[in-house]
């Protein structure tokens, strides 16, 4: 198929982007997305261009590195996949594709489609984890009892890779989504217990000082999520945090 | 715990609170107007133990003023800062895909409502407060009279259809306000609940009657009184 592609260019954080077209030809339906791209970029460098900076690294939708806005939506038209799991077969000869990086103030365009998400990082820092003794005598996390169905909620939340696209298809650039994943995550089981109210309280001050907006409920975030995470997840964080400050 | 109400989630708890204050006063409201429609004595009655009653007007009025004044004050404090936290704007962007048009414009919606409120304060509320804290006349009954003022003063501010028309209006975008509020409010509370589908359906039922119901007052007097 022949498609032209309308990509947001900016060559680095200082300069002002703008939407540049470029055609791209005999594109097989069987190319994932960023296959696709790869064969700009040979059209470009071959043409003595710059060639698209986007972020990549699985290529199987598990690292949650690729980012890309596509015509409207984060990762593009498809549901529960990542921008390189999408394939040109849901895109059709003639089309034309808008491509632009995930954007909020808290992910600045480092170039062209690559963004900085250190953002995600530092509210992990804050809180997402928990703290053992590992000295020798840790004990063996299946010798503590947990029911099949926290385990599974708790498993479903961990599945959140911090792609960022929850914040990217917000209106309000909310994070939301994934920090009620990563305090839910461990918010369900018991070795989350002791150290939950700190958790939840440094991880959403974090996240307020980074920028992120406000969540309205809209749940756009858990349909364009390629991880299913669940807007539960935003109401478990905000009961964690009114539990944390009645404390 | 007022470091929590700093928060993003805290000034959510926060909104959703007001709002479940508000519909819990929407039901009251109506369910005092809708005997407009059947008895013209039971409704002066009420209106005039609403108007008159000292708990009522001392204690609950400023409640509810506060709470309509904070909802709306926080709605538009929570919307700036949604908009500086955006950056530069998608050129194409989707949001039909994934969300409701009314969840994402909330903020309209609230502002047609307000623009109504201030329409429905200068009908009813300025000219009550005047007459009975300014003017000191508390009985209640038309001058010179042994009846009741307030039936006539509904029928006499419905003669106007353009008046009619504008409420309507602002009727319609209190259930598209609804329709998202009201599940939403649950959300922000922490609850699950709005997600399950009975609490879903009596969020629909909840913000298409009480919004019809009005209409239905505001037409009816309307027609009843050509």
């Amino acid at each position: 198929m022949n498609l032209t592609l309308k990509i947001w260019r900016q060559k680095d954080s200082n300069a002002k982007g703008q939407m540049v077209d470029y055609k791209v030809n005999d594109i097989s339906e069987h190319m994932s997305f960023l296959e696709m791209m790869d064969v700009l970029n040979e059209q470009l460098i071959n043409s003595g261009e710059e060639p698209v900076a986007f972020d990549h690294d699985c290529r199987e939708g598990i690292c949650g590195m690729c980012s890309m806005y596509i015509n409207g939506e984060a990762h593009g038209p498809d549901r529960g996949v990542t921008t390189c799991q999408l394939h040109m077969r849901m895109f059709k000869d003639g089309d034309t594709i808008t491509i632009e990086p995930f954007r909020a103030k808290a992910f600045p365009v480092i170039k062209d489609l690559v963004v900085d998400r250190t953002a995600f990082e530092r509210i992990q820092q804050a809180g997402g984890y928990i703290s053992v003794n590992t000295s020798g005598n840790t004990q063996d996390a299946n010798a503590i009892p947990i029911s099949k169905h926290a385990a599974d909620e708790a498993m479903d939340a961990a599945t959140c890779i911090g792609c960022g696209a929850c914040v990217a298809t917000c209106k309000n650039s909310s994070a939301m989504l994934f920090v009620g994943a990563k305090v839910s995550q461990y918010a369900l089981l018991p070795q989350g217990q002791i150290e939950a109210a700190d958790r939840v309280r440094n991880m959403v001050a974090q996240m307020d000082a980074e920028g992120f907006g406000n969540c309205t409920n809209t749940g756009a975030c858990e349909v364009e999520c390629p991880k299913g995470i669940s807007l539960d997840n935003i109401a478990r964080m905000n009961r964690e945090l009114m539990k944390a400050n009645l404390k | 715990m007022s470091g929590f109400f700093k928060s993003s989630i805290g000034r959510k708890v926060a909104m959703a609170l007001s709002a479940f204050f508000l519909m819990f006063f929407l039901i009251i409201h109506l369910a005092v107007n809708i005997t407009s429609l059947f008895s013209v004595e039971l409704f002066n009655q009420l209106s005039h133990f609403m108007g008159t009653n000292p708990l009522v007007q001392l204690a609950l009025q400023p409640v509810l003023i506060f709470g309509v004044v904070f909802h709306f004050v926080m709605g538009f404090i929570l919307e700036i800062k949604n908009r500086k936290a955006i950056g530069i704007s998608y050129a194409k962007n989707n949001g039909a895909a994934n969300s409701t048009w009314i969840s994402r414009n909330m903020i309209y919606s609230g502002l047609v409502i307000l623009a109504f409120l201030v329409l429905h304060f200068i009908d009813f509320w300025f000219p009550e407060m005047k007459l009975k804290y300014i003017e000191g006349d508390m009985t209640g009954v038309i001058a010179g009279t042994q009846e009741f003022r307030y039936f006539e003063e509904l029928q006499h501010k419905f003669l106007s259809p353009i008046r009619v028309g504008a409420y309507v209006l602002a009727f319609i975008f209190l259930a598209l306000h609804l329709l998202h509020g009201f599940t939403s409010a649950f959300q922000s509370m922490g609850s699950t609940a709005g997600r399950k589908k009975a609490l879903q359906t009596f969020g629909k039922i909840y913000a298409y009657a009480i919004p019809l119901g009005f209409i239905i007052i505001a037409v009816w007097h309307h027609f009843n009184h050509l």
